[in-house]
């Protein structure tokens, strides 16, 4: 039973770092009607830079803020020199046109910090497990990803909801060309928009990288589930992607720490450990299919367009 | 067919004269990586060609046609695993799973388009992926060794190499001229009809999904024929062929080389190939001349050149190679 | 007069709070060239949408050739002889024009999974497309890109690609769109002699080529049926002149 509590946190800690990511990537194709496969590499970068600076500055917070700033730099840069020249295009060229830049960061970081990957280690105050409910301990780490996320989360709602930036995203989304009639500055709307992405996808990056991994490539695995979750929750919508997270997250956590168990009870033992990450995954693919399927909108549909 | 000779039709044929006489120069000068280089090149010109006639020609942008490679090469590898050897049993089996697959997986996929289409496909291809890596009786992540090439009768010796380049090269060959029948019969009428305005395809009595599928199939066969060549040309077969990444290689490929033509992804694979291995060996040397020292690791900067150009090309020069090559005709003479 | 070739029945379609055809019902006899006019977002193109199978009626029957084919999906539709032309231009770019007319032939002719021999040397789909670029008048330009073609052209096409199919009964949408006054008179005068083959349901703007070919008129005015008959009942009618013909000029005779 506290297994189970434990990964069912595991799966919205997994589902929170989705989140981010996914935020992102449906802000930028229901803003902009962009599809982003470079959207890994900002993830890629996020903690590349956090384990740069918090060597460098000795203060594991102070390399994360420094690697939150710097992956909005480069994702606004990025936007400004490449993406931009994408707008309007059919979806080919942007999955074309981001594909050979999702080659290039790979390579960049590689040329900049080589091929082995790179560490963050946990502050020390961090590695300590808090109490979240009667008898169940959990690594305080974990619940600060959560709780960091949630805060992230709430703010995006506001901002989106109710602030003048977020009705003109919102209106934006619905209607280019009346948006930018009205005088406001598109350009730099879809800039800000693609660097708080690319902020977003880097902050999931830093935050993982202390348990999990930095290393070349680490985008390409998680942008996959990252689109999955889009799918799901439905294009350009938020409130979609956070339900989808946490429902994906937690399939994938739990079927990991379960399915080998029930697969290990009908085939074999080493079919068990093997399989179970694979069916977990073949799970939210069937998902994703009959989401596509059924219901194309997504589960949550941006109200606009 | 138009004016014979073109700035198009001479590099097709100077390409397919290289590539004929190719292992005759590796015999001569004994340098038999190049070989290899090359018969890789020929079995990804395939599945490029493959993808082409979906992707190009149908508009069916697929981002999980690796995924046939692996089932072709798996498929060779799992029946040499269990000790089936015979290339009669391999390989018809390799296209049979490629033709389930890509029919199930069209199925649902044509049901959408647009970025739903990529991304469902994408889907596909690496739920096949996750699968492969979790069969640990057939090496999972590290992969499948296959110390037996398919068996044939007697004279077919797919271990020779010399034998085996020219096998994949005809294979080829036989694959583009396929497409290339296939894309102005009527069922290619169809298919390209359907890419250039579908709703009107349906309007003038045309039931699009039957024939969209069909030559998915079609596709996804051609690419497992490719699977199987690649498991017996690296006697090696592992998950990773099947990452959407590779999918993205493939694509590449198709568009570098001009999606227009049948023989377009051909000179695709070709380029990329050859640069990748070539253009680290150039800077080598150059460097070395020039300064006296290798410059070390120089396969990275071709990456690095190999994303922005991607992008360049995406940008302004979408038809790809054969797209600079050939001009687009005002008027078509000769026909019907 | 023959009897109906087409019969529509309360055909209703709403989208969220819009009623776009609100209980439509009208004939179309055999022989007949039937005009729908009516004031922008009356609901002609819902209605040609549900004629030809894109859009699903929310309630109503719609009857073609003795069978109902409410549920009947675009193809079929077509198969069965209804061919439909498009009021924003729908042609095959990177084709020929013969090319894109032959295309519709190519659909009446059989199934299409035959993967062997060139489909452009096949005479039996070259032929009757030809035929169908000389009913339009585009037959010097059989070997064209439609890139190299007018705006009155891709019209004329878009008429062709719809007599290609051999259908017994046209669904025009606004023929005239865009055309000017010479290239118009020459589709009027094309579908003067259509009309003598076919059975034309036609919607239209211009009036003046409404009033010269129509045997019949229906008014639409958001989306609801006010009025029917011959074109001389329906200038003379009150309520068509107050919602449609007021400010627009008459053509008399």
């Amino acid at each position: 039973m506290l297994y189970l509590i434990e990964q069912c946190l595991n799966g919205i800690q997994l589902g929170m770092l989705l989140f981010l990511l996914a935020a992102g990537l449906t802000l930028i194709f229901g803003i902009m009607d962009l599809v982003n496969l470079a959207h890994g590499s900002l993830y890629m970068l996020g903690a590349y830079f956090a384990a740069t600076f918090a060597a460098v500055t000795g203060s594991f917070v102070l390399g994360a803020i420094l690697a939150l700033l710097a992956t909005l730099v480069v994702g606004m840069a990025l936007e400004v020199i490449a993406i931009r020249r994408l707008y309007g295009r059919d979806h080919l060229d942007h999955v074309l046109g981001t594909f050979g830049l999702l080659l290039f960061f790979n390579e960049a970081v590689r040329l900049i910090w080589g091929p082995g990957g790179l560490t963050l280690p946990l502050p020390s105050q961090m590695l300590t497990a808090v109490q979240v409910l009667p008898g169940v301990f959990y690594p305080l780490y974990r619940v600060v990803i959560i709780l960091a996320t949630l805060a992230v989360a709430l703010l995006l709602y506001v901002l989106v909801m109710r602030t003048r930036v977020g009705m003109l995203i919102r209106a934006g989304a619905s209607n280019r060309e009346m948006v930018g009639a009205l005088g406001v500055n598109i350009k730099l709307l879809y800039t800000l928009v693609f660097g708080l992405g690319a902020a977003l996808a880097g902050f999931a990056g830093l935050m993982q990288a202390p348990i999990l991994t930095v290393q070349i490539g680490m985008g390409e695995n998680i942008l996959i589930l990252a689109f999955v979750v889009i799918i799901i929750g439905g294009l350009g919508s938020i409130r979609g992607a956070f339900v989808a997270a946490i429902i994906v997250g937690l399939i994938d956590t739990i079927g990991r720490a379960f399915l080998p168990d029930l697969v290990r009870h009908f085939v074999s033992y080493s079919a068990g450990s093997s399989l179970g990450p694979s069916l977990s995954s073949m799970i939210i693919y069937m998902l994703m299919a009959a989401v596509l399927i059924f219901r194309p909108e997504g589960l949550f549909p941006a109200a606009s367009k | 067919m138009m004016a014979v000779v073109t700035p198009r039709n001479t590099l097709v044929a100077v390409l397919l004269l290289l590539l004929a006489l190719l292992p005759v120069y590796c015999s001569v000068t004994g340098n038999y990586f190049l070989m290899s280089l090359f018969t890789r090149i020929l079995i990804l010109g395939m599945a490029a060609v493959s993808l082409n006639l979906i992707m190009g020609f149908g508009g069916m942008v697929s981002f999980g046609h690796a995924v046939y490679l692996g089932i072709g090469g798996y498929a060779v590898g799992i029946l040499a695993k269990e000790g089936i050897n015979s290339g009669f049993v391999q390989w018809p089996v390799a296209l049979l799973a490629s033709g389930l697959f890509a029919l199930g997986v069209g199925a649902l996929c044509l049901r959408t388009r647009g970025v739903y289409f990529i991304m469902i496909t994408l889907a596909f291809a690496q739920m096949i992926y996750y699968v492969a890596s979790g069969l640990d009786r057939y090496g999972g992540d590290d992969g499948l060794t296959i110390y037996k090439r398919s068996q044939f009768f007697e004279p077919i010796n797919l271990s020779n190499k010399t034998f085996f380049y020219y096998l994949c090269f005809v294979l080829l060959l036989a694959c583009v001229y396929l497409v290339w029948r296939l894309v102005h019969s009527r069922f290619g009428m169809v298919i390209q009809g359907a890419r250039s305005n579908e709703r009107r395809m349906r309007a003038i009595g045309f039931p699009v999904y039957r024939y969209k599928l069909t030559c998915f199939v079609i596709s996804g066969v051609m690419c497992g024929l490719a699977g199987v060549l690649l498991a017996n040309h690296t006697d090696f077969i592992n998950p990773s062929i099947m990452f959407w990444t590779r999918s993205g290689d493939l694509i590449v490929m198709a568009v570098l080389g001009g999606m227009g033509t049948v023989f377009g992804p051909v000179i695709g694979a070709i380029a990329l190939l050859v640069l990748e291995e070539a253009l680290p060996v150039l800077i080598g040397g150059a460097s070395q001349l020039l300064t006296g020292h290798e410059v070390q690791g120089a396969r990275e900067y071709w990456q690095l050149i190999l994303g922005p150009m991607l992008l360049l090309i995406v940008l302004f020069a979408r038809g790809g190679i054969d797209g600079m090559l050939a001009r687009p005709p005002r008027e078509v003479k000769g026909h019907g | 007069m023959a009897d109906a070739l087409l019969t529509i029945e309360g055909l209703t379609k709403r989208f969220g709070g819009v009623i776009a055809s609100d209980n439509v019902g009208l004939d179309v006899r055999k022989g007949e060239l039937h005009a729908i006019i009516g004031p922008n977002g009356a609901g002609k193109t819902t209605l040609i949408g549900q004629l030809c199978g894109e859009i699903v009626p929310n309630a109503g029957r719609i009857h073609f050739d003795g069978r109902d084919i409410t549920a009947l999906p675009v193809h079929d539709r077509s198969l069965l002889g209804l061919a439909r032309s498009f009021q924003i231009t729908s042609l095959f770019p990177h084709f020929t024009a013969l090319d894109n007319v032959a295309l519709a032939v190519q659909a009446h002719a059989g199934h299409s999974f035959r993967f062997w021999r060139p489909a452009r040397t096949e005479s039996e789909l070259r032929e009757p497309a030809r035929v169908a670029l000389d009913r339009v008048g585009l037959t010097h330009r059989a070997n064209t890109m439609l890139s190299s073609m007018s705006h009155g052209e891709h019209r004329q096409l878009e008429l062709a690609i719809a007599l290609a199919s051999k259908p017994s009964m046209l669904l025009l949408d606004e023929p005239m769109a865009g055309l000017g006054p010479d290239e118009s008179a020459r589709m009027v005068k094309t579908l003067r002699e259509l009309k003598r083959e076919l059975t034309i349901l036609l919607i239209e703007h211009d009036m003046e080529a409404v009033f010269a070919l129509a045997d019949r008129i229906t008014v639409l005015v958001y989306g609801r049926v006010i009025a029917s008959g011959s074109p001389a009942d329906i200038r003379a009618n009150a309520e068509v002149r107050q919602a449609y013909l007021g400010e627009q000029e008459i053509a008399h005779g």
